[in-house]
């Protein structure tokens, strides 16, 4: 890996080209509230971000990444529209692989602009091309909105869609939640068993013990209506189980994905408008010279790893190098901003390169010329 | 160099831990008064015994401090990440039978599963503004069980001792503790969730990798695993 010098000169360059289109530098505390994040991101940043305590200000965490300090810098700020460029370290735990360094240099560019979100898209994807064009690294695009837009047109009832909307991010659970909606998955056999009571009138809380905890008997008695109410659901039909499936699978250059959301959309119209974005964004990419028809679209590009993002995502990732982090990884957080600014919701899009991976990649390059 | 065993300082697990090795022919015992923590090793040589606390064996073993310990593997695995990379498991030693298990109010009579406890937090979560609470002293193994079963919308409460005891005073919801019969869990109206076994642990005989095995300590492993293997019932 290269040294610190080298990266950080490395950084200064990239955050001067982001400046250079017009970004404003901005700085960010390194010590943050741990309950903002935890609260956002859950217990699994507790695993993967450093978790310190401070005498006054209770559990703090080095920052795991710019996306929150600058949202929350930005709502303070109320200047819109607004492109901002950063650089820093962040700080990662690294429990099951100890090559990953666990502090790394983060450059990054984001743009809070809500007038035109799919030329927002395109700007910043067309700025990190443009900048990782002398490298030898291969972007792909996706967008998390299609995948969202599918399951909230799925003929059944909000609580169904909700519950998988929850776990877009958990492919496990969510095949499993699917499965069940679908009628392909048995039903557990508690669960018949306490419908099967519930049916016949018999009060369920008897002889469970007391009421303890602060889940209450209503809170419980909320849920077992509700456990009725999806116990008469018919099953989701399977052919919206098929589309949603071949969405999911889908991995196409960008035209021929297009025409084939086009044809998912005429059975699942509910995802005309995402596709429709995606039409205007693509546009929006050629206008910027990205030569559309070479790229990689993948529908669930970043479904397990991009956590809050909600629509475009992209990486950039060097060919080849496995054992390499990407070198850019980027996309649109709306909802993230949101939750930080609750109930004000700014439209935001953005990506972050790391230099240490770019030379890293710049370095093998060299290696190869050197020995052909 | 002498071989460096780590076993428990005191307690059923020490004296079970003496009894294990004993049908094996190898004596351990404490020496000097009660309050003192020396040992003695008969039966092999170059083996040295070191006394402490079970919840300590994982880090000496990693740390390379001591060759081989005695400790329970539901510990191994919540203290020491990637443990399988810091460890090896020589022997499971049949004895200090525990399972980590998440359990639940009883009247919750609508979470039967995993998969309820994950709907029933969504909605405890928009009802109370915060995410379900899970009291525990776990934190690694719960976690990654939770993460492996897909659950969101909780958050992990460290709860050193009388977890059991943290719903009933509010400042849990549910909680991922050790049980062996069930009993404590029962008497504070708590039930274990049907697919709610994070793992079963018992007393394991570990091998350390990070300790300095030179030819010396290696013939006395050998020599060890020689004995313990012939005693096998």
């Amino acid at each position: 890996m290269p040294n610190l010098t080298d990266i950080t000169a490395e950084a200064a360059r990239l955050r001067n080209a982001f400046e250079a289109t017009g970004a404003a530098v901005i700085e960010a505390a390194i010590l943050q509230p741990a309950d903002t994040l935890l609260d956002l991101y859950g217990e699994d940043i507790r695993a993967r971000a450093y978790v310190t305590s401070d005498p006054l200000r209770g559990e703090q965490m080095l920052r795991p990444d710019f996306t929150v300090p600058v949202v929350q810098l930005h709502m303070a700020g109320q200047v819109d529209p607004a492109r901002y460029t950063y650089s820093g370290k962040v700080f990662r735990k690294q429990e099951h692989d100890p090559h990953r360094p666990s502090e790394y240099v983060q450059v990054g560019l984001e743009i809070f602009d809500g007038s035109d979100p799919e030329a927002a898209d395109a700007d910043v994807f067309a700025t990190f091309a443009q900048l990782l064009r002398p490298y030898d690294v291969k972007p792909v695009t996706g967008d998390i909105g299609i995948l969202t837009a599918a399951i909230n047109g799925l003929s059944t009832s909000p609580e169904r869609r909700a519950a998988l909307m929850r776990h877009v991010w958990r492919p496990r659970r969510f095949r499993a939640l699917l499965d069940r909606f679908a009628g392909t998955a048995p039903q557990p056999t508690a669960r018949t068993a306490l419908l099967k009571r519930l049916a016949a009138g018999k009060d369920p809380l008897r002889g469970v013990g007391p009421q303890i905890g602060l889940r209450s008997a209503a809170e419980v008695q909320t849920r077992l209506d509700l456990l009725q109410a999806d116990a008469a659901l018919p099953p989701l039909p399977s052919s919206e189980v098929d589309l949603l499936g071949q969405l999911m699978t889908l991995k196409e250059r960008a035209p021929a994905a297009l025409e084939h959301l086009r044809d998912i959309a005429v059975d699942l119209p509910a995802i005309l408008g995402a596709v429709q974005r995606l039409d205007r964004r693509l546009a929006a990419l050629r206008a910027r010279d990205i030569d559309v028809d070479s790229l990689d679209f993948e529908a669930a590009y970043g479904r397990t790893t991009m956590e809050y993002y909600d629509g475009f995502v992209f990486g950039f990732s060097a060919p080849g190098r496995r054992d390499l982090p990407p070198v850019a990884t980027g996309g649109r957080y709306d909802a993230l901003t949101r939750v930080l600014g609750k109930g004000r919701t700014i439209p935001a899009v953005g990506g972050v390169i790391r230099p240490e991976v770019l030379l890293a990649v710049a370095q093998n390059a060299d290696l190869n010329e050197v020995g052909s | 160099m002498t071989l460096k065993l780590g076993v428990p300082s005191k307690g059923r697990l020490m004296d079970k831990t003496f009894d294990w090795f004993g049908r094996r022919g190898i004596g351990l015992e404490r020496t000097g008064s009660e309050r003192e923590y020396a040992g003695a090793v008969s039966g092999i040589d170059g083996v040295e015994l070191v006394l402490l606390s079970a919840g300590e064996i994982p880090r000496e073993l990693a740390a390379g401090r001591i060759h081989l310990g005695v400790t329970g593997s539901d510990l191994v695995r919540d203290k020491l990440a990637v443990w399988d990379d810091q460890v090896i498991e020589v022997d499971p030693m049949g004895f200090g039978f525990a399972d980590l298990v998440l359990a639940v109010p009883s009247c919750w009579v609508d979470v039967d599963c995993v998969s309820d406890l994950d709907a029933a937090a969504a909605a405890f979560r928009k009802v109370h503004g915060f995410r379900l609470r899970i009291a525990t002293k776990y934190h690694r193994l719960v976690r990654e069980f939770l993460r492996r079963e897909g659950v969101a919308d909780y958050q992990l409460v460290d709860s050193q001792g009388a977890t059991e005891g943290t719903v009933k005073n509010l400042t849990a919801e549910a909680i991922a503790d050790i049980t062996s019969t069930g009993e404590t869990l029962r008497a504070n109206h708590l039930r274990v969730l049907s697919d709610g076994l994070i793992h079963k642990s018992q007393a394991t005989l570990f091998k350390s990798r990070a300790a300095c095995w030179t030819p010396e300590t290696r013939a006395t492993l050998n020599t060890l695993t020689h004995i313990i293997d012939a005693g096998r019932d």
